[in-house]
């Protein structure tokens, strides 16, 4: 039966739970819903959660664990001679999960009779021209090893779906009963009605935990693996970047981490002063017409794609720049893509980050603070410097250590305006190129990815990772210290 | 029910510092203040009392033109201090706010020292030549609001950190360091205890001597206790104003004896 089909009958069984649980809960209480220990709809929520969860629940493990242990099942009977030279044992799999898929569609298209898929010999039939008539397209001829462990496959499977149907039916018809047999007007079905939405809870931000923490293990694995190949002090002390898929090649992070501080840091200086300068205007001079005019306004640059930032750097500000600090103007600047360019549009794009978190920090900032330095004889903007940016100061130290991270992270605008050569120099206006412009470099394109040129992205991402996330936490440590300061 | 005015409450002065006249607030839509007149003298404490949203707050907000941060606030009629009138556009609110210190209903210390709080209005209007003499404002002010002996030994620590009756005499002597002529009070002593509140009250006994002290209240007893006029507001408008000890003992306005004697609030 088709996952489809599972899902749909136990939802009706789910929806019918509610209106039989709640009707046997009201009758039970003799009609009067007053008689009742929770309201009607819990004893109905109570029924449908029963019925829905587990089966839901195994639904989802069973699907995500039977191709697994099918997988290692045939794998492991598979003779390792009957894998060529040429193959590793994950492509062989790969090839009977292909042929198995193609079995059952031809099945499905009637091309082949069920029994002929289960029986049919690659010695005697071209296997790989019939399920190419079907769109199965096929790399190589079919062995009779993979032809029958393609067969072991679709027969496991659907043995496993047909358990699966069964016991999933199961779970929802025995969460069912329980739940229908305890409904009665003393159940207490608001509290558990309670406790499964707590779990529910519990369970979303778990996921967002275990999530984190994945990504982090997948960029650990293949970092360990780079180490393996390059030199751990190489790739943190060398001060050449110059990859090379043929060997040979330098893989040192300093002139990419040099162009990215270097690029941060201009565009923090562009993105600080002109964020803070109007997160103050916005709260403590605008009237509130120009402020719910001039707030959504400079959020709208918070919307705007940064692969369009990046279009905005290489066609207006680079050009622009060129025009004064190229050669025809000052002479120091080589080409349109420099650290200033991709600075400055950066910075543009770091702007309503800086000044909507510090917009809302500032707005925090009691009101009585400015009443007892207005009523002392303090003009607007010594209020502002003296006492509303004092008490918003750990709050703006996090809104601009998080624009940092944010900085720090970006690429598109890096790689349409900063150029691709990874060098070490202060000029301001020579090409540089940051981690994330390398990172997307080096794992585009066919590299083979067992190669230290390609698993070489995994050791910046992780670079990356551990300086974005220490900016992350000093930020929130900062907040979090300097918090109470005020009421 | 209260505690009878003493009669050394009763001053000799009689200098007009204060005069309003025809005076009106608008917020928004809503008139807030309805045609107030009221003189109030030199070196006396008055006192507003009336039921909550009877507007005596926002009267004492116009005095040293508050109101003007709020945007839907506006004033009409004159109110002249030593007979200057504050609205005029001559006038700087800036200054005028030096010169007509405000204390405010909850305590509102920066989040700065105990020190610096002190020497924040000094600081900003230049009254202190040297770090000595500014050494010397803040002692005279935490003094003169009686908290020098509880703080001396601790002036760079947080202000905030002092109990609740600390820090409104905190701010006390936070605005009686800018040397004003006229303290605005709007109920100082709400969010205080009965100690901290007799603490407060003495305090404005004394700052009597030197300044024109407006303190708004809730609570008739303190209001009999520290005042010697005081003004009664009602939806607006001033019903009645005198001498304490007659508002207190022989009122002229019915409604102002049914609030006294506690029937309407």
């Amino acid at each position: 039966m088709p996952v489809l089909w599972l899902v749909l009958i136990v939802l009706v069984m789910a929806v019918a739970g509610y209106m039989l649980g709640r009707a046997r809960a009201l009758k039970s209480a003799g009609g009067d819903s007053r008689d009742l220990h929770s309201l009607p709809s819990y004893y109905g929520a109570n029924v449908t959660i029963m019925t829905l969860v587990p089966a839901v629940g195994i639904l989802i493990v069973w699907l995500l664990v039977q191709p697994i242990l099918i997988d290692r099942t045939i794998s492991s009977t598979v003779p390792a001679e009957a894998i060529s030279d040429s193959m590793t044992r994950g492509l062989f799999m790969s090839d009977v999960r292909r042929i198995a898929d193609g079995l059952d569609l031809a099945v499905t298209e009637g091309a082949m009779g069920r029994d002929e898929a289960d029986n049919i010999r690659a010695e005697f039939t071209d296997i790989r021209d019939r399920l190419g008539n079907l769109g199965v397209a096929l790399g190589s001829d079919v062995g009779p090893e993979v032809l029958r462990a393609a067969q072991r496959y679709r027969t496991m499977s659907s043995a496993g779906n047909l358990l699966m149907t069964l016991a999933v039916l199961a779970a929802a018809g025995v969460g069912f009963t329980i739940s229908y047999m305890a409904t009665g007007k003393n159940f207490r079905a608001r509290n558990v009605v309670e406790k499964v939405i707590r779990y529910l809870l519990i369970f979303a931000a778990t996921i967002a935990i275990l999530t984190t923490i994945g990504i982090l293990l997948s960029l650990v694995f293949n970092t360990i693996e780079f180490f393996r190949l390059y030199p751990a002090e190489d790739f943190f002390l060398g001060l050449t970047w110059s990859p090379s898929f043929g060997g040979g090649s330098e893989l040192g992070i300093l002139p990419l981490l040099w162009g990215t501080l270097y690029i941060s840091i201009i565009a923090l200086l562009v993105a600080v002063p002109i964020g803070l300068f109007a997160a103050i205007f916005l709260s403590e001079y605008a009237s509130s017409t120009v402020r719910s005019f001039a707030k959504p306004m400079i959020e709208v640059l918070a919307g705007i794609p940064t692969i369009v930032y990046g279009l905005f750097a290489l066609l207006t500000v680079g050009p622009l720049l060129m025009r004064v600090f190229g050669d025809d103007g000052i002479g120091i600047m080589q080409a349109g893509t420099a650290v200033m360019t991709a600075g400055l549009v950066m910075g543009i794009m770091l702007i309503p980050f800086v000044s909507s978190l510090s917009d809302d920090i500032i707005n925090a900032v009691p009101q009585s603070m400015r009443d007892g330095s207005l009523g002392l004889g303090a003009t607007r903007s010594e209020t502002v410097k003296q006492v509303v940016l004092p008490a918003a100061l750990p709050g703006i130290v996090g809104a601009i250590l998080l624009a940092a991270s944010r900085a720090i992270g970006e690429t598109m605008i890096v790689v349409l305006g900063a150029g691709a050569a990874a060098r070490l120099s202060m000029n301001p206006f020579d090409a540089m190129t940051t981690v994330t412009a390398k990172i997307v470099s080096q794992l585009t394109g066919d590299a083979d990815f067992a190669s230290p040129e390609a698993l070489v992205a995994f050791a910046l991402g992780m670079t990356l990772f551990v300086i974005t996330l220490g900016l992350n936490v000093f930020a929130l440590y900062i907040v979090r210290k300097y918090r109470e300061q005020y009421e | 029910m209260y505690d009878t005015p003493k009669v050394e409450n009763d001053v000799a002065t009689t200098d007009i510092k204060i005069s309003a006249h025809g005076c009106q607030v608008y917020y928004g839509d809503t008139h807030a203040i309805k045609d107030v007149d009221i003189d109030i003298e030199d070196t006396t404490v008055t006192a507003f009392i009336g039921p909550s949203g009877c507007g005596k707050s926002t009267f004492l907000r116009c005095l040293n033109r508050m109101n003007d941060t709020i945007d839907v606030c506006r004033v009409e009629g004159d109110i002249k201090i030593d007979g200057e009138d504050i609205y005029d556009p001559k006038v700087d609110p800036v200054q005028l706010r030096a010169k007509v210190g405000m204390v405010f209903q909850k305590p509102n210390p920066f989040p700065k020292s105990i020190y610096d709080n002190i020497a924040y209005g000094p600081r900003i209007h230049g009254l202190a030549k040297s770090k000595s003499d500014l050494d010397d404002i803040v002692e005279s002010a935490l003094r003169r609001a009686a908290i020098w002996d509880e703080v001396k030994d601790r002036l760079l620590a947080p202000g905030t950190g002092l109990s609740g009756g600390q820090q409104q005499r905190l701010c006390i002597a936070r605005a009686v360091a800018t040397e004003p002529e006229v303290l605005l009070m709007d109920e100082p002593c709400s969010a205080l205890d009965p100690i901290a509140t007799a603490q407060v009250e003495e305090l404005i006994d004394e700052l009597r001597g030197q300044y024109s002290v407006v303190i708004v209240t809730h609570s008739m007893q303190q209001a009999a206790r520290v005042s010697q006029k005081t003004a009664f507001f009602h939806l607006g408008n001033l019903v009645e104003y005198g001498d304490t000890g007659q508002i207190f003992t022989n009122p002229q306005d019915q409604r102002t004896e049914s609030y006294i004697t506690g029937r309407i609030g």
